[in-house]
């Protein structure tokens, strides 16, 4: 691509997707199962913690997320709510000012804009307004993102909306381990956590990496977090020429990128930013600091997204080691669209390449 | 078809003299401090109030029946009432309206009264969350706490009531829905507010119990809402009262009612003062007499100062609050704004 950089023919280093030590048990599994087992742990763990929201219950949830969990824990823990998603939220702040755990879900990410008002107006400022009192320990799971062809408000990424909100955390994970540690941590923490579940990657497998030395947390009530690294970014592929910010489903995408990439002695750096709220900004300026270039990918419309709030932390952290502005690639200002047109708004490969060749052949004046 | 449940009637004791005196002693109290912070707002004192002239007998009455070991309030914006008869700390009631803080200064989960809400039909929800936890509990029928939920003939147009009802209904949530009616949603009065003209009259539509009431009558309230009480904590599921009343004075401080209707209307449609009308019960069955009236509103006058003072005294809060109480955990970009705002106002 650029001729200011030089070929590399060494090898991407191996993704650190399994932290744990060598001791511990790995299991292959599907985001859709990592994600099952952590909810029964938690569940298991701590009696507080109640998992609720439309088809949860007898059905499982239409991802099958919370399959056979009602059977497990009893109708008390694992229940079927009316539909209606105000509702669904609402009920959690009465449940959590009432000392339990709700992990609510709303059954795809459109439909949390009927619940908008209880989630900015209640979960997020209810500690706020309580003086410190009133914690609402929720964890709100969006199956999120689209890549599915499903129908209309089957498909948003509403990331930006909920980081904007002061009183929320937002986190999304990118594959079965970080599925299964992620949730299992932000259930244990004590403020409401957004936990945006990238539905296009359910059913994709990996190794998921289990500790069993110390009792994976469900609460907090169990002491320290499982993984101090589940708090930050982490680099998912190690490079030197430019880095890719990426979370959620383009994650695994950007790891394609990189993988062609390397063909043309383009050595890429993935980032996976996981916490969208916070956003770990000394991970974003280690990298971007480090390979001199960044693109941020997201499935999200292009304005006013988290790839403008990612490229200002680079910038001011990096400003004058950077080669290039940093780059964005997403998708359009336009609301998402059907299945037909999915491909042409999301994210490709191509387009993700050509955001790497804009900053490899910058040229400033 | 007859599609209301019946309330399981409670089998208390009719109110004693003592009570009955109570409730004047409290309505007294409210119509003290209410009228009060009305002119406390024109002093400027505090910078805005919602009155609720007109609505003590609504008010002291439902609060009166709340057991605060077991059950808890979810309110509004105008139930300094409620939480006065539920002998709350008014200089912390009252701190949310001088605007030290949103939502009150006290711990709600001492008070048992959760935090003021100007989104009206948010915490309805919240109450049928409360509730169901109850219900999680495990406790038995008649162990039950309650929750008590307070909304207006405007907030019953939101779709969050209905969510609510719906919800609290499917669930058997022990949930005592209390609309006041007090005829207007600001500037609307409610028969361009409420289809049917009845809030109460929804409950049959999901199964609930419901009883209209007389607003202005605290000894009606109180029982209506002591049965509801029972029929709730004894596991029958939810309740709905409706209590008709008028809201005397504006909607805020910063209202005008001159703009939508006239003093002749108010004077006409307002009913029986709720004060006035105890008052003559009281004097009419020699429960109470004038030396008893006068040590009363001797004793609300002198609470009203008191709690005048104390909201005087209240400085304002450290701005590092601002920062400090929105996570338990806090987050690195919310710790360096806090730092910059530190170090920024250094200077101011």
């Amino acid at each position: 691509m650029s001729e200011t950089i030089t070929a590399t023919s060494e090898a991407a280093p191996a993704a650190p997707t399994s932290p744990a030590a060598s001791t511990a048990p790995v299991q292959h599994l599907s985001m859709q199962q990592a994600l099952n087992r952590a909810l029964d742990e938690i569940l298991a763990a701590s009696p507080k913690t109640v998992v609720f929201g439309e088809d949860c219950g007898q059905l499982g949830g239409v991802f099958r997320i919370t399959d056979g969990l009602q059977a497990k824990h009893g109708e008390g823990r694992v229940f079927d709510t009316p539909l209606a998603e105000s509702g669904i939220l609402g009920m959690s702040v009465g449940l959590a000012m009432a000392g339990f755990h709700p992990i609510p879900e709303v059954q795809f990410d459109g439909f949390a804009y009927p619940a908008i008002n209880q989630i900015v107006c209640q979960i997020a400022r209810m500690n706020y307004r309580s003086r410190g009192t009133l914690p609402m320990r929720i964890t709100l799971r969006v199956p999120s993102f689209g890549g599915i062809r499903a129908p209309e408000h089957h498909g948003e990424s509403l990331e930006a909306l909920f980081a904007h909100v002061p009183g929320l955390k937002v986190v999304s994970p990118s594959d079965p381990h970080d599925a299964y540690h992620l949730l299992k941590y932000a259930v244990s923490r004590p403020d409401p956590v957004i936990f945006m579940e990238p539905k296009s990657r359910y059913w994709q497998k990996g190794p998921v990496t289990f500790r069993p030395e110390t009792p994976d947390a469900g609460t907090a009530d169990a002491g320290e977090p499982p993984e101090a690294g589940l708090t930050g970014a982490r680099v998912v592929r190690e490079g030197r020429h430019v880095t890719l910010v990426a979370w959620g489903a383009m994650v695994a995408r950007c790891l394609q990128v990189a993988e062609l990439a390397a063909e043309d002695g383009i050595d890429v750096e993935v980032l996976d930013l996981r916490w969208l709220k916070p956003i770990d900004a000394p991970a974003l300026v280690a990298s971007a600091g480090k390979t001199r270039r960044a693109v941020v990918v997201h499935e999200a419309p292009l304005t006013s997204g988290l790839g403008a709030e990612v490229a200002q932390l680079i910038t001011q952290g990096c400003f004058d080691t950077l080669k290039a502005p940093v780059e964005r690639v997403t998708g359009f200002d336009v609301p998402y669209p059907s299945g037909d047109l999915e491909d042409e708004y999301l994210p490709n490969i191509d387009r993700i390449l050509f955001g790497i060749q804009r900053v490899l052949e910058y040229r400033r004046g | 078809m007859d599609t209301t449940p019946t309330l399981v009637a409670d089998d208390a004791a009719p109110l004693t003299h003592e009570q009955l005196r109570e409730l004047y002693s409290l309505m007294a109290a409210v119509r003290q401090l209410d009228t009060a912070a009305v002119a406390w707002q024109r002093q400027g004192i505090i910078p805005g109030y919602a009155p609720e002239l007109g609505q003590e007998a609504a008010q002291v009455g439902s609060g009166y029946a709340v057991d605060k070991s077991r059950d808890f309030v979810f309110p509004t914006y105008r139930e300094m009432g409620v939480a006065r008869a539920m002998g709350l700390d008014m200089v912390g009631y009252m701190s949310t309206h001088k605007a030290t803080w949103h939502g009150g200064m006290y711990n709600p989960l001492e008070s048992r009264f959760a935090p003021i809400q100007a989104v009206v039909a948010g915490s309805v929800l919240h109450a049928v969350g409360w509730a169901h936890g109850q219900t999680l509990s495990g406790k038995p029928a008649g162990e039950l706490g309650a929750a008590m939920t307070y909304f207006g003939d405007g907030a019953s147009s939101q779709g969050d009531v209905h969510e609510a009802m719906n919800f609290a209904a499917v669930m058997k949530a022990p949930v005592v829905f209390f609309i006041q009616n007090n005829g207007w949603a600001i500037s609307v009065p409610t028969e361009r507010q409420v289809a049917g003209g009845s809030v109460a009259a929804r409950a049959a539509g999901y199964g609930i119990p419901a009883v209209q009431v007389d607003g202005n009558d605290v000894a009606a309230v109180f029982e209506a809402t002591r049965n509801a009480f029972a029929h709730a904590r004894s596991g029958n599921g939810p309740v709905v009262i409706e209590a008709m009343t008028y809201r005397r004075g504006p909607h805020s401080t910063a209202d005008d009612p001159g703009r939508y209707r006239t003093l002749d209307e108010e004077r006409t449609d307002a009913g029986e003062d709720p004060l006035e009308r105890h008052r003559a019960r009281l004097l009419a069955d020699g429960t109470a007499d004038e030396a008893f009236f006068a040590a009363a509103h001797q004793a609300a006058q002198d609470e009203e100062e008191a709690i005048r003072a104390g909201i005087e005294a209240l400085g304002p809060r450290p701005g590092s609050e601002m920062f400090d109480l929105v996570f338990q955990e806090t987050t690195p970009a919310l710790e360096s704004q806090a730092a910059a705002w530190r170090e920024e106002s250094e200077h101011v």
